[in-house]
Protein backbone atom coordinates (compact mmCIF):
# COMPACT_ATOMS: atom_id res chain seq x y z
CA UNK A 1 0.00 0.00 0.00
CA UNK A 2 1.58 3.62 -0.97
CA UNK A 3 1.65 5.95 1.74
CA UNK A 4 3.16 9.80 1.60
CA UNK A 5 4.89 10.95 4.62
CA UNK A 6 5.96 14.25 5.47
CA UNK A 7 7.92 16.20 8.13
CA UNK A 8 8.03 19.83 9.24
CA UNK A 9 8.83 21.49 12.31
CA UNK A 10 12.66 19.82 12.24
CA UNK A 11 11.78 16.13 12.37
CA UNK A 12 13.34 15.15 9.34
CA UNK A 13 16.42 15.63 10.62
CA UNK A 14 16.05 12.19 12.54
CA UNK A 15 14.81 10.82 9.03
CA UNK A 16 18.03 11.09 6.86
CA UNK A 17 17.12 14.58 6.62
CA UNK A 18 14.45 13.83 4.07
CA UNK A 19 11.04 16.05 4.04
CA UNK A 20 8.99 13.61 2.03
CA UNK A 21 8.82 9.65 1.82
CA UNK A 22 6.65 7.99 -0.39
CA UNK A 23 6.71 4.44 1.06
CA UNK A 24 4.68 0.71 -0.26
CA UNK A 25 3.64 -0.41 3.13
CA UNK A 26 2.84 -4.01 3.02
CA UNK A 27 0.56 -5.68 5.56
CA UNK A 28 2.20 -6.83 8.95
CA UNK A 29 2.75 -10.95 8.82
CA UNK A 30 1.35 -10.99 11.85
CA UNK A 31 -1.83 -10.29 10.93
CA UNK A 32 -1.82 -7.25 13.03
CA UNK A 33 -3.45 -4.22 11.51
CA UNK A 34 -1.56 -1.51 9.31
CA UNK A 35 -2.34 1.40 11.60
CA UNK A 36 -0.18 4.18 12.34
CA UNK A 37 0.70 2.28 15.59
CA UNK A 38 2.51 0.55 12.80
CA UNK A 39 3.87 2.98 11.09
CA UNK A 40 5.63 4.33 13.98
CA UNK A 41 7.34 1.37 14.41
CA UNK A 42 8.25 1.25 10.53
CA UNK A 43 9.03 4.70 10.55
CA UNK A 44 11.65 3.89 13.38
CA UNK A 45 12.83 0.21 11.95
CA UNK A 46 13.45 1.59 8.47
CA UNK A 47 13.25 5.52 7.96
CA UNK A 48 15.22 7.04 10.53
CA UNK A 49 19.09 7.18 10.29
CA UNK A 50 21.46 4.62 12.04
CA UNK A 51 23.35 7.81 13.74
CA UNK A 52 20.12 9.23 15.16
CA UNK A 53 19.17 6.08 16.49
CA UNK A 54 22.60 5.87 18.11
CA UNK A 55 22.17 9.67 19.20
CA UNK A 56 18.54 9.46 20.97
CA UNK A 57 16.04 9.96 18.22
CA UNK A 58 13.46 7.46 18.89
CA UNK A 59 12.85 9.52 22.00
CA UNK A 60 12.95 12.39 19.96
CA UNK A 61 10.14 10.94 17.98
CA UNK A 62 8.52 8.35 20.37
CA UNK A 63 7.89 7.83 23.95
CA UNK A 64 6.76 4.64 25.20
CA UNK A 65 6.36 3.27 21.88
CA UNK A 66 3.44 5.84 20.94
CA UNK A 67 4.45 9.45 19.46
CA UNK A 68 6.36 11.83 21.72
CA UNK A 69 3.32 14.88 23.01
CA UNK A 70 4.24 17.55 21.15
CA UNK A 71 4.56 16.19 18.05
CA UNK A 72 1.17 16.62 15.67
CA UNK A 73 0.01 14.20 13.20
CA UNK A 74 -2.13 15.42 10.54
CA UNK A 75 -4.16 12.23 8.28
CA UNK A 76 -4.58 13.72 4.72
CA UNK A 77 -4.51 17.36 6.30
CA UNK A 78 -6.61 16.72 9.52
CA UNK A 79 -5.96 16.44 13.11
CA UNK A 80 -5.35 12.85 14.21
CA UNK A 81 -7.33 13.09 16.94
CA UNK A 82 -10.31 12.63 14.75
CA UNK A 83 -9.26 9.90 13.09
CA UNK A 84 -8.94 7.28 15.48
CA UNK A 85 -5.12 8.58 16.34
CA UNK A 86 -2.81 5.30 16.73
CA UNK A 87 -5.74 3.00 15.43
CA UNK A 88 -6.28 4.62 12.43
CA UNK A 89 -6.33 1.98 9.44
CA UNK A 90 -4.49 3.45 6.58
CA UNK A 91 -5.94 3.46 3.11
CA UNK A 92 -4.05 3.71 0.07
CA UNK A 93 -2.44 7.24 -0.43
CA UNK A 94 -2.88 8.24 2.48
CA UNK A 95 -0.30 11.35 3.51
CA UNK A 96 0.66 11.83 6.75
CA UNK A 97 2.67 14.79 8.43
CA UNK A 98 4.45 14.37 11.42
CA UNK A 99 4.60 19.00 12.37
CA UNK A 100 6.78 19.22 15.39
CA UNK A 101 5.63 21.65 17.38
CA UNK A 102 8.36 22.11 19.72
CA UNK A 103 10.75 25.12 18.01
CA UNK A 104 11.05 28.06 18.90
CA UNK A 105 8.98 30.97 16.96
CA UNK B 1 -8.51 -5.55 5.60
CA UNK B 2 -6.81 -2.76 3.58
CA UNK B 3 -9.28 -0.98 1.06
CA UNK B 4 -11.71 -1.13 3.62
CA UNK B 5 -13.62 2.00 5.35
CA UNK B 6 -12.35 0.18 8.76
CA UNK B 7 -12.08 3.55 10.50
CA UNK B 8 -14.76 3.46 13.03
CA UNK B 9 -14.62 6.89 13.74
CA UNK B 10 -18.04 8.51 12.90
CA UNK B 11 -18.17 11.27 10.34
CA UNK B 12 -19.32 14.38 12.69
CA UNK B 13 -19.42 17.58 11.25
CA UNK B 14 -18.13 20.85 12.45
CA UNK B 15 -19.55 21.80 16.01
CA UNK B 16 -19.87 25.77 15.41
CA UNK B 17 -21.31 25.51 11.89
CA UNK B 18 -22.87 21.92 11.45
CA UNK B 19 -22.30 22.25 8.03
CA UNK B 20 -18.29 21.67 7.11
CA UNK B 21 -16.06 18.43 7.92
CA UNK B 22 -14.30 19.04 11.03
CA UNK B 23 -10.03 19.27 10.59
CA UNK B 24 -9.21 19.63 14.21
CA UNK B 25 -9.76 19.21 17.52
CA UNK B 26 -8.86 21.98 19.64
CA UNK B 27 -7.14 21.39 22.71
CA UNK B 28 -8.30 24.25 24.40
CA UNK B 29 -12.07 23.54 24.11
CA UNK B 30 -12.21 20.30 22.44
CA UNK B 31 -14.34 21.69 19.96
CA UNK B 32 -14.04 19.98 16.55
CA UNK B 33 -14.06 22.37 13.71
CA UNK B 34 -13.75 23.06 10.37
CA UNK B 35 -11.45 25.28 8.70
CA UNK B 36 -12.92 28.68 8.36
CA UNK B 37 -14.35 28.29 11.51
CA UNK B 38 -11.11 27.68 13.24
CA UNK B 39 -9.73 30.41 11.82
CA UNK B 40 -12.55 32.48 13.03
CA UNK B 41 -12.43 31.69 16.42
CA UNK B 42 -8.72 31.71 16.40
CA UNK B 43 -8.63 35.50 15.23
CA UNK B 44 -11.23 36.45 17.30
CA UNK B 45 -10.05 34.65 20.49
CA UNK B 46 -6.79 36.82 19.98
CA UNK B 47 -8.55 39.98 18.99
CA UNK B 48 -10.86 39.79 22.14
CA UNK B 49 -7.55 39.39 24.16
CA UNK B 50 -6.23 42.43 22.61
CA UNK B 51 -9.61 44.37 22.93
CA UNK B 52 -9.96 43.09 27.17
CA UNK B 53 -5.90 44.51 27.39
CA UNK B 54 -6.68 47.67 25.88
CA UNK B 55 -3.32 46.27 23.98
CA UNK B 56 -3.17 49.10 21.31
CA UNK B 57 -4.22 52.93 20.72
CA UNK B 58 -4.89 54.60 17.65
CA UNK B 59 -2.28 55.98 15.72
CA UNK B 60 0.54 53.41 18.07
CA UNK B 61 3.32 52.18 16.27
CA UNK B 62 4.27 49.18 17.79
CA UNK B 63 7.05 46.14 16.58
CA UNK B 64 7.11 43.11 15.92
CA UNK B 65 9.81 40.69 17.21
CA UNK B 66 10.02 38.54 14.17
CA UNK B 67 11.93 35.51 14.28
CA UNK B 68 10.88 33.95 11.40
CA UNK B 69 9.84 31.38 13.15
CA UNK B 70 6.37 29.89 13.08
CA UNK B 71 4.91 32.06 16.31
CA UNK B 72 6.34 35.34 15.32
CA UNK B 73 5.10 34.92 11.28
CA UNK B 74 1.54 33.66 12.48
CA UNK B 75 1.57 37.12 14.79
CA UNK B 76 2.23 39.03 11.62
CA UNK B 77 0.15 37.14 9.43
CA UNK B 78 -2.86 38.01 12.65
CA UNK B 79 -1.86 41.26 13.52
CA UNK B 80 -2.20 42.80 9.89
CA UNK B 81 -5.27 41.10 9.34
CA UNK B 82 -7.25 42.08 12.62
CA UNK B 83 -5.76 45.26 11.60
CA UNK B 84 -7.70 45.55 8.72
CA UNK B 85 -10.62 43.77 9.65
CA UNK B 86 -10.99 45.84 13.30
CA UNK B 87 -9.56 49.25 12.18
CA UNK B 88 -7.12 49.36 15.00
CA UNK B 89 -5.30 52.12 13.03
CA UNK B 90 -1.64 50.79 14.17
CA UNK B 91 1.17 50.83 12.36
CA UNK B 92 3.13 47.80 12.86
CA UNK B 93 6.69 47.09 12.10
CA UNK B 94 9.05 43.58 11.70
CA UNK B 95 12.06 44.18 14.36
CA UNK B 96 14.77 41.02 13.87
CA UNK B 97 17.27 40.53 16.06
CA UNK B 98 20.52 39.15 14.32
CA UNK B 99 22.56 36.50 17.14
CA UNK B 100 24.86 35.84 14.10
CA UNK B 101 24.31 31.81 14.15
CA UNK B 102 25.02 30.83 11.45
CA UNK B 103 22.91 27.73 9.60
CA UNK B 104 19.75 29.37 11.98
CA UNK B 105 19.26 32.94 12.01
CA UNK B 106 21.08 33.46 8.54
CA UNK B 107 18.13 31.25 7.19
CA UNK B 108 15.23 32.33 9.00
CA UNK B 109 16.04 36.37 8.31
CA UNK B 110 15.44 35.42 4.46
CA UNK B 111 12.16 34.34 5.93
CA UNK B 112 11.88 37.48 7.53
CA UNK B 113 12.66 38.99 4.61
CA UNK B 114 9.75 37.90 2.88
CA UNK B 115 7.80 38.25 5.27
CA UNK B 116 8.35 41.92 5.26
CA UNK B 117 7.00 41.96 1.77
CA UNK B 118 4.06 39.44 2.31
CA UNK B 119 3.05 41.69 5.16
CA UNK B 120 3.86 45.29 3.80
CA UNK B 121 5.77 46.28 6.99
CA UNK B 122 8.65 47.95 7.43
CA UNK B 123 11.64 45.50 9.12
CA UNK B 124 14.76 46.51 11.29
CA UNK B 125 17.46 43.86 11.35
CA UNK B 126 19.32 44.46 14.69
CA UNK B 127 22.66 42.54 14.89
CA UNK B 128 24.69 41.41 17.68
CA UNK B 129 28.03 41.91 15.68
CA UNK B 130 26.58 45.55 15.54
CA UNK B 131 25.71 46.38 19.46
CA UNK B 132 28.02 44.44 20.83
CA UNK B 133 31.23 42.82 18.73
CA UNK B 134 30.00 39.51 19.09
CA UNK B 135 28.26 37.42 17.04
CA UNK B 136 26.98 34.26 18.99
CA UNK B 137 28.86 31.83 16.75
CA UNK B 138 31.52 33.91 18.42
CA UNK B 139 30.69 33.96 21.36
CA UNK B 140 30.05 30.04 21.72
CA UNK B 141 33.41 29.54 20.27
CA UNK B 142 34.70 31.97 23.25
CA UNK B 143 32.96 30.06 26.52
CA UNK B 144 31.87 26.92 25.06
CA UNK B 145 27.63 25.36 24.43
CA UNK B 146 26.75 26.08 28.52
CA UNK B 147 25.63 29.15 29.23
CA UNK B 148 25.05 30.69 26.04
CA UNK B 149 21.62 31.13 26.24
CA UNK B 150 22.38 33.21 29.59
CA UNK B 151 24.33 35.28 26.80
CA UNK B 152 22.23 35.01 24.10
CA UNK B 153 18.81 35.95 26.44
CA UNK B 154 20.59 39.11 27.82
CA UNK B 155 21.75 40.34 24.49
CA UNK B 156 18.50 40.03 22.66
CA UNK B 157 16.60 41.74 25.24
CA UNK B 158 18.86 45.01 25.19
CA UNK B 159 18.88 44.20 21.37
CA UNK B 160 15.01 44.59 20.86
CA UNK B 161 15.16 47.65 23.16
CA UNK B 162 17.71 49.38 21.00
CA UNK B 163 16.16 48.43 17.57
CA UNK B 164 12.64 49.61 18.85
CA UNK B 165 14.52 52.76 20.48
CA UNK B 166 16.14 53.17 16.72
CA UNK B 167 12.73 52.92 15.13
CA UNK B 168 10.97 55.82 17.82
CA UNK B 169 8.34 52.52 18.98
CA UNK B 170 7.61 52.12 22.87
CA UNK B 171 6.29 49.15 22.29
CA UNK B 172 6.68 45.20 21.30
CA UNK B 173 4.89 42.45 20.89
CA UNK B 174 6.39 39.05 20.84
CA UNK B 175 4.88 35.28 19.64
CA UNK B 176 4.99 34.05 23.09
CA UNK B 177 1.93 31.17 23.25
CA UNK B 178 0.26 30.06 26.22
CA UNK B 179 2.79 26.55 25.89
CA UNK B 180 5.45 29.02 26.35
CA UNK B 181 3.65 30.88 29.36
CA UNK B 182 2.59 27.86 31.36
CA UNK B 183 6.66 26.51 30.83
CA UNK B 184 7.80 29.97 32.31
CA UNK B 185 5.20 29.75 34.97
CA UNK B 186 6.17 26.40 35.72
CA UNK B 187 9.81 27.16 35.66
CA UNK B 188 9.65 29.92 38.12
CA UNK B 189 7.01 28.18 40.73
CA UNK B 190 9.87 25.29 40.22
CA UNK B 191 12.55 27.80 41.17
CA UNK B 192 10.72 29.82 43.76
CA UNK B 193 11.31 32.85 41.82
CA UNK B 194 7.87 34.50 43.80
CA UNK B 195 9.14 37.85 42.45
CA UNK B 196 8.87 36.54 38.43
CA UNK B 197 6.10 34.44 39.09
CA UNK B 198 4.05 37.30 40.21
CA UNK B 199 4.83 39.30 36.78
CA UNK B 200 5.38 36.79 34.17
CA UNK B 201 1.63 35.90 33.53
CA UNK B 202 0.76 39.93 32.29
CA UNK B 203 -0.01 40.26 28.84
CA UNK B 204 2.42 43.47 29.34
CA UNK B 205 5.35 43.57 31.02
CA UNK B 206 6.82 46.83 31.83
CA UNK B 207 10.00 47.11 33.63
CA UNK B 208 12.28 50.14 34.95
CA UNK B 209 15.39 48.76 32.98
CA UNK B 210 13.57 48.94 29.72
CA UNK B 211 12.74 51.73 27.89
CA UNK B 212 10.47 49.65 25.97
CA UNK B 213 6.89 47.68 27.06
CA UNK B 214 6.40 44.15 25.70
CA UNK B 215 3.49 42.27 24.84
CA UNK B 216 2.01 38.91 24.64
CA UNK B 217 -1.06 38.85 22.08
CA UNK B 218 -0.65 35.15 21.88
CA UNK B 219 -0.87 34.06 25.74
CA UNK B 220 -3.86 32.53 25.75
CA UNK B 221 -3.37 30.62 22.25
CA UNK B 222 -1.88 27.26 21.96
CA UNK B 223 0.68 26.03 20.08
CA UNK B 224 -1.01 23.70 18.37
CA UNK B 225 -3.29 25.79 16.93
CA UNK B 226 -0.66 28.26 16.01
CA UNK B 227 1.14 25.60 14.41
CA UNK B 228 -2.10 24.31 12.55
CA UNK B 229 -3.03 27.86 11.47
CA UNK B 230 -0.05 28.24 9.98
CA UNK B 231 0.04 24.65 8.03
CA UNK B 232 -3.48 25.47 6.53
CA UNK B 233 -3.09 29.31 5.75
CA UNK B 234 0.48 27.53 3.88
CA UNK B 235 2.41 30.51 6.06
CA UNK B 236 6.22 31.38 5.05
CA UNK B 237 8.03 30.28 7.92
CA UNK B 238 11.33 28.77 8.90
CA UNK B 239 11.53 25.82 11.62
CA UNK B 240 14.58 24.94 12.37
CA UNK B 241 15.81 24.69 15.81
CA UNK B 242 18.55 27.04 17.52
CA UNK B 243 22.15 25.10 16.37
CA UNK B 244 23.26 25.66 19.84
CA UNK B 245 21.48 23.13 22.92
CA UNK B 246 18.94 25.24 24.66
CA UNK B 247 18.64 25.18 28.64
CA UNK B 248 18.02 22.22 30.12
CA UNK B 249 15.69 23.17 32.77
CA UNK B 250 13.52 24.75 30.35
CA UNK B 251 13.46 21.93 28.04
CA UNK B 252 12.36 19.50 31.12
CA UNK B 253 9.51 21.82 32.30
CA UNK B 254 8.87 22.19 28.23
CA UNK B 255 8.29 18.20 28.04
CA UNK B 256 6.47 18.18 31.52
CA UNK B 257 4.26 20.73 29.55
CA UNK B 258 3.47 18.61 26.52
CA UNK B 259 3.33 15.61 28.47
CA UNK B 260 0.78 16.89 30.58
CA UNK B 261 -1.13 18.53 27.54
CA UNK B 262 -1.13 15.23 26.08
CA UNK B 263 -3.35 13.75 29.19
CA UNK B 264 -5.24 16.89 29.87
CA UNK B 265 -5.19 19.63 26.93
CA UNK B 266 -6.68 21.97 29.44
CA UNK B 267 -3.72 21.86 31.74
CA UNK B 268 -1.96 24.81 29.87
CA UNK B 269 -4.70 27.26 29.89
CA UNK B 270 -5.26 25.95 33.12
CA UNK B 271 -1.59 26.48 34.71
CA UNK B 272 -2.10 30.64 33.06
CA UNK B 273 -5.41 31.31 35.09
CA UNK B 274 -4.12 29.39 38.27
CA UNK B 275 -0.47 32.20 37.77
CA UNK B 276 -2.64 34.62 37.00
CA UNK B 277 -4.55 34.32 40.09
CA UNK B 278 -1.62 34.33 42.63
CA UNK B 279 -1.48 37.20 44.94
CA UNK B 280 2.27 37.96 46.12
CA UNK B 281 1.94 39.08 49.72
CA UNK B 282 5.20 40.22 49.89
CA UNK B 283 8.51 41.97 48.81
CA UNK B 284 6.32 43.86 46.39
CA UNK B 285 7.95 45.88 43.83
CA UNK B 286 6.70 49.32 42.19
CA UNK B 287 7.38 49.87 38.57
CA UNK B 288 7.73 52.77 36.59
CA UNK B 289 4.74 53.95 35.35
CA UNK B 290 4.13 54.55 31.32
CA UNK B 291 4.32 58.18 31.91
CA UNK B 292 7.98 57.54 33.45
CA UNK B 293 8.89 54.76 30.74
CA UNK B 294 7.94 57.57 28.49
CA UNK B 295 10.47 60.02 29.40
CA UNK B 296 13.36 57.23 29.99
CA UNK B 297 12.65 56.24 26.31
CA UNK B 298 12.81 59.85 24.92
CA UNK B 299 16.67 60.09 27.11
CA UNK B 300 17.69 56.33 25.31
CA UNK B 301 16.93 57.91 21.54
CA UNK B 302 20.18 58.96 21.00
CA UNK B 303 21.80 55.97 22.10
CA UNK B 304 22.51 53.71 19.00
CA UNK B 305 25.36 50.97 20.75
CA UNK B 306 26.83 49.89 23.62
CA UNK B 307 30.33 51.43 22.31
CA UNK B 308 28.86 54.24 20.83
CA UNK B 309 27.22 55.10 24.26
CA UNK B 310 30.86 54.24 25.95
CA UNK B 311 32.56 57.01 23.74
CA UNK B 312 30.01 59.45 23.52
CA UNK B 313 27.97 58.90 26.92
CA UNK B 314 27.30 62.57 28.19
CA UNK B 315 25.16 63.44 24.87
CA UNK B 316 23.09 60.05 25.65
CA UNK B 317 21.90 61.10 29.37
CA UNK B 318 18.60 63.34 30.23
CA UNK B 319 19.78 65.65 33.23
CA UNK B 320 16.35 64.70 34.56
CA UNK B 321 16.92 61.20 34.95
CA UNK B 322 19.73 60.24 37.85
CA UNK B 323 22.87 58.26 36.76
CA UNK B 324 21.69 55.93 39.27
CA UNK B 325 19.01 54.40 36.99
CA UNK B 326 21.79 53.47 34.45
CA UNK B 327 24.69 51.62 33.56
CA UNK B 328 27.72 53.43 34.15
CA UNK B 329 29.62 51.39 31.29
CA UNK B 330 27.03 51.97 28.26
CA UNK B 331 23.81 54.20 29.84
CA UNK B 332 21.52 51.84 29.11
CA UNK B 333 18.43 51.56 31.60
CA UNK B 334 19.80 49.26 34.55
CA UNK B 335 18.92 48.71 38.54
CA UNK B 336 22.80 48.02 38.92
CA UNK B 337 25.93 50.23 38.11
CA UNK B 338 26.72 47.83 35.33
CA UNK B 339 24.07 46.55 33.56
CA UNK B 340 24.46 42.71 32.62
CA UNK B 341 25.10 42.62 29.01
CA UNK B 342 27.85 44.92 29.98
CA UNK B 343 29.03 42.20 32.54
CA UNK B 344 28.89 39.83 30.24
CA UNK B 345 30.63 41.54 27.36
CA UNK B 346 33.70 42.58 29.81
CA UNK B 347 33.95 39.02 30.73
CA UNK B 348 33.81 38.16 26.99
CA UNK B 349 36.39 40.60 26.16
CA UNK B 350 38.65 40.13 28.66
CA UNK B 351 38.74 36.48 27.40
CA UNK B 352 39.62 37.70 23.67
CA UNK B 353 42.44 39.90 25.08
CA UNK B 354 43.37 37.42 26.74
CA UNK B 355 43.30 34.60 23.70
CA UNK B 356 45.26 37.17 21.70
CA UNK B 357 48.07 37.59 24.02
CA UNK B 358 49.08 34.28 24.18
CA UNK B 359 48.40 33.83 20.84
CA UNK B 360 45.94 31.17 21.36
CA UNK B 361 43.58 30.16 18.55
CA UNK B 362 41.34 32.95 17.25
CA UNK B 363 37.45 32.39 18.25
CA UNK B 364 36.19 32.88 14.33
CA UNK B 365 33.62 31.43 12.73
CA UNK B 366 30.88 29.23 13.99
CA UNK B 367 31.30 26.58 16.72
CA UNK B 368 32.22 23.08 15.28
CA UNK B 369 28.55 22.47 15.97
CA UNK B 370 26.18 20.18 14.19
CA UNK B 371 22.43 20.61 14.53
CA UNK B 372 21.69 17.47 15.11
CA UNK B 373 19.80 14.97 17.84
CA UNK B 374 21.06 16.90 21.21
CA UNK B 375 20.31 20.44 19.70
CA UNK B 376 16.56 19.19 18.56
CA UNK B 377 15.75 18.10 22.17
CA UNK B 378 12.41 19.00 23.44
Amino acid sequence: MKINIEFSGGLETVFQNIRKYSIDLEAPSDGSPLNIKYLLTYMVDVLMDADSKANGGVGLFLLDGLIRPGVLILINDTDWELEGEEEYLLQEGDIILFASTLHGG
Amino acid sequence: MSGTHANTVPLRMCELCHARKPVLRRPKTLQKLCKPCFYHVFETEIHNTIMEAKLFHRGERVAIGASGGKDSTVLAHVMKTLNERYDYGVEFVLLSIDEGITGYRDDSLETVKRNKEQYSMDLEIVSYSELYGWSMDQIVAQIGNKNNCTYCGVFRRQALDRGSVKLGISHILTGHNADDMAETILMNLLRGDVARLDRCTEIVTDSSDSPVKRSKPFKYTYEKEIVLYAHYKKLDYFSTECTYSPEAFRGTARTLIKNLEAVRPSSIIDIIKSGESFVLLKNQKKYPTPAERQETATTMATASTCQNLAQGAPSAFDPNVTRANRCHTCGYLSMNKICKACILLEGLNAGRAKLELDGGVEPTGQAALTKKLEQLSF
